[in-house]
C-alpha cells in the first residue's frame, strides 16, 4: 500500500490528489455537550464538596468539614472494601464463566448456536427488572430459594455477585465468541500436526490469543461493577446494616435519604477520582485506547 | 466480523478464508464432541433457565395461590390476571416514555458522535485528539459520580420531573462508548477511498454522508443499540431527576411497583415479564443485528 501519510497540510509528494479534511471544529457541539452534562458536573461535585447544601436554597462554604467527616466515617473503610471485594469477586466470576462459555459458543454446532440463544435471554431484560426478579425469588417467605440469604452479610454479597454475573455473562460471552472466532485456524492446525490435545491447544492457544478480548472484557467489567447500585438498592438496601453498601450506595443515601448534598459530593468526588485512577492505569496497562482499532492481520 | 475489512481491502475476495463457513467445519477441535463443556453448558442453562422458569410460573399463579406454591412446578391454575393488574397501572403510559427517551437518546448520540469521531480520525491536530483522549477518560466517569451536582443543574434549568431530565443526561453518558466504537470503525477505512472521492471533487461533508457513513453501518448500528440499551435499561436518572407520574419511565415504574403491589409478588413479576416482552421482540426480528452489535461493543 502506498499510503506514506502526510502529517501537515501540504499535499502529499507523488499524488496529485489530497482528499480533503473536515474542520476540526464539527467537534464542537458533542464535545460542549458532553462537557456540560458529565464534566461540568464533576468539577461541580468537586465545588460542592466544601459546602453544606440541603437540595434548597444556595450551598454555603464550609471549607473542610464534609472531607473531614469522611475521613473519620468508618463507613467510608467498610464501603471501600466492599467495593474493591465486590469488583474483584465478580470479576472472577464473570471472567472464568464468560470465557468458557464464549469459546465453547464459537464452534459452530448447531446445539450450540441454539444454547447461546438462549444463554443470552438475561441480557433482555434491564437490570432493575433482573434485580426485582431475584428479590422475588430469594424472599424469605416465597422464594425457591430456602431461608434468608438476604439477612446475612455472606449471603447478601454473595447474591449481588451472582445477580450481577447472571446479567452481565451473556454479555462477555459474546465479547469472547467474537473473539474466539477470530483466532487464526491454522495456529490449530499446526498445534494439532504437533500432537497438542485440546486442552492443551486452549491454555497454549485459545488463552493466549484471547489476550486483547480479556483487555476489553475486563475494562468494561471494572466499569460496570461501579454500577451495581440499583441491584444494591433493590436487593439489600445496603444491609444487612451498611455491609453492602457499595460507594455509589453510600452516596445516594448521604444524598438523597440524608439531604446532606455537600458530604455525597466529597464521596462522589471519591468515588470519580478512584475511577480515573483505575481506568488510567488499565489504560497505561493495556494499551485500550489504541487497541480498538488494531484490525491489522485479522 | 469479516465484511468491516472489506473497505480497507477492496480487492480482497469475498470470504476470506479464515472466516468463511466450510473451514469452521474442518476445525480440528471442534469435530469430537468435548463432555467436560457439555456438562458446563448444561449447568449453566439450568442456572439460566430456572429464574426465568420461575418468574413465568409464578406470574401466571393468581396471588392467594402463591404463597406456599413451589415455583419450580407448573402453576395448576394458570391465570392471566396479574398481567391484568400490571397492564391497568399505567404500564403503556411507562413503555411510550421509555420508547420516547431512547429514541431521543439514540438521535442525540448519533448527530453529536458521528462528526466527532470524523473528525478524530480525519483531522490531525491538536484539538481533535484532545477531543478523543477527553472521550477515552470519560468511559471511566460514573453516572453515579455526578447525579448530584446534575440534580442541581438541572433543577436550575428548570427541567426536573420532565423526560427531558432523563435523555440528556442519560445522552452525554452513552458518548464516551459510541465515540470509541465509532472511531474503530471509521479508523478502518483506507486512504485511497477518501482519494478517489477527492478526485470527483467531493467535499469532507460529501465524503461523511457519501463514504464513511455508508460504510461504517456496522459501528453506527452498534452504537444505536448501545445507547438504546442505556436509555432503556437507565435507572438512576430517573431516580434521582424525575418524581411525578408523568415523566415516570418503564425502570422506575417496576420499581415502583414493589411499594405498589407490597407483597403481590406475582403482580411484579408479571410487570418483570412484560417489561422484558418488547426487548425480546427486538431480539427474534433482529438477532443477528443485535449480537453483532453488541460484539462490536467489545471492539474488533
Amino acid at each position: 500500500m502506498s499510503s506514506t501519510v502526510s502529517t501537515g497540510t501540504k499535499g502529499r509528494p507523488g499524488k496529485g490528489v489530497r482528499a480533503g479534511r473536515p474542520h476540526p471544529s464539527w467537534v464542537l457541539p458533542g464535545v460542549l455537550f458532553f462537557a456540560f452534562f458529565a464534566i461540568g458536573p464533576m468539577l461541580l461535585a468537586f465545588y460542592l464538596s466544601f459546602t453544606r447544601w440541603n437540595g434548597l436554597g444556595d450551598p454555603e462554604p464550609v471549607g473542610l468539614a464534609n472531607w473531614q467527616k469522611l475521613i473519620d466515617d468508618p463507613r467510608l473503610t467498610q464501603s471501600l472494601t466492599v467495593t474493591v471485594l465486590l469488583t474483584v469477586v465478580s470479576w472472577v466470576f464473570q471472567t472464568v464463566v464468560s470465557l468458557l462459555l464464549g469459546v465453547w459458543a464459537a464452534g459452530r454446532q448447531r446445539n450450540r448456536a441454539v444454547l447461546s440463544a438462549v444463554f443470552f435471554t438475561p441480557f433482555l431484560l434491564s437490570s432493575t427488572a433482573i434485580s426485582l426478579l431475584f428479590y422475588a425469588l430469594l424472599d424469605p417467605n416465597f422464594g425457591i430459594i430456602q431461608g434468608d440469604t438476604l439477612g446475612t452479610t455472606s449471603g447478601a454479597f454473595l447474591a449481588i455477585v451472582f445477580v450481577g454475573g447472571w446479567q452481565f455473562i451473556p454479555f462477555h460471552t459474546l465479547i469472547y465468541q467474537g473473539g474466539a472466532r477470530q483466532i487464526p485456524e491454522v495456529l490449530y492446525q499446526a498445534a494439532a500436526i504437533d500432537g497438542a490435545g485440546r486442552y492443551r491447544q486452549f491454555f497454549s492457544i485459545t488463552l493466549p490469543q484471547l489476550r486483547n478480548t480479556a483487555t476489553t472484557s475486563t475494562v468494561l467489567m471494572i466499569v460496570g461493577s461501579l454500577t451495581y447500585f440499583e441491584t444494591v438498592l433493590i436487593l439489600t438496601q445496603g444491609g444487612p446494616g451498611t455491609d453492602t453498601a457499595i460507594l455509589p450506595y453510600l452516596m445516594y443515601e448521604a444524598g438523597f435519604k440524608s439531604y446532606d448534598f455537600g458530604y455525597a459530593s466529597a464521596v462522589a468526588t471519591f468515588l470519580v477520582v478512584a475511577a480515573t485512577a483505575l481506568s488510567l492505569l488499565l489504560v497505561r496497562l493495556t494499551g485500550f485506547g489504541t487497541m480498538r482499532s488494531t484490525r491489522e492481520g485479522m | 466480523m469479516s465484511h468491516d475489512t472489506l473497505p480497507r481491502r477492496p480487492v480482497r475476495a469475498p470470504k476470506p478464508p479464515v472466516t468463511s463457513g466450510p473451514a469452521h467445519r474442518r476445525r480440528h477441535w471442534t469435530r469430537r464432541p468435548n463432555p467436560l463443556a457439555g456438562l458446563g453448558s448444561v449447568i449453566w442453562l439450568a442456572v439460566v433457565i430456572i429464574p426465568i422458569y420461575a418468574m413465568i410460573t409464578t406470574s401466571l399463579t393468581s396471588q392467594d395461590k402463591a404463597l406456599g406454591h413451589n415455583a419450580l412446578k407448573p402453576p395448576t391454575d394458570p391465570t392471566l390476571e396479574n398481567y391484568d393488574i400490571v397492564l391497568h397501572s399505567g404500564f403503556g403510559h411507562l413503555l411510550t416514555n421509555t420508547v420516547t427517551v431512547a429514541a431521543a437518546v439514540v438521535a442525540i448520540v448519533l448527530v453529536l458522535c458521528v462528526p466527532l469521531a470524523y473528525v478524530a480520525v480525519r483531522s490531525r491536530g491538536f484539538w481533535s485528539s484532545a477531543a478523543f483522549r477527553l472521550f477515552l477518560l470519560g468511559v471511566a466517569i460514573p453516572a453515579q459520580a455526578v447525579v448530584v451536582p446534575l440534580y442541581l443543574m438541572i433543577a436550575k434549568l428548570d427541567l426536573y420531573d420532565s423526560l427531558l431530565a432523563i435523555i440528556l443526561p442519560t445522552a452525554a453518558f452513552a458518548m464516551p462508548v459510541s465515540v470509541l466504537v465509532l472511531t474503530g470503525t471509521m479508523r478502518d477505512i483506507s486512504e485511497e477511498l477518501y482519494e478517489a472521492m477527492a478526485l470527483d471533487g467531493a467535499s469532507p461533508t460529501r465524503m461523511l454522508f457519501q463514504l464513511v457513513i455508508p460504510v461504517t453501518k456496522g459501528g453506527i448500528s452498534t452504537v444505536v443499540i448501545y445507547s438504546a440499551l442505556q436509555a432503556w435499561n437507565g435507572f438512576l436518572f430517573p431516580l434521582i431527576f424525575t418524581q411525578s407520574d408523568g415523566p415516570r419511565v418503564l425502570t422506575l415504574g417496576l420499581f415502583n411497583y414493589v411499594s405498589e403491589f407490597g407483597v403481590n409478588i406475582p403482580a411484579l413479576l408479571a410487570s418483570v415479564v412484560l417489561s422484558g416482552i418488547p426487548i425480546f421482540a427486538v431480539y427474534l426480528v433482529a438477532r443477528r443485528a443485535l449480537v453483532g452489535g453488541l460484539m462490536g461493543v467489545g471492539g474488533k
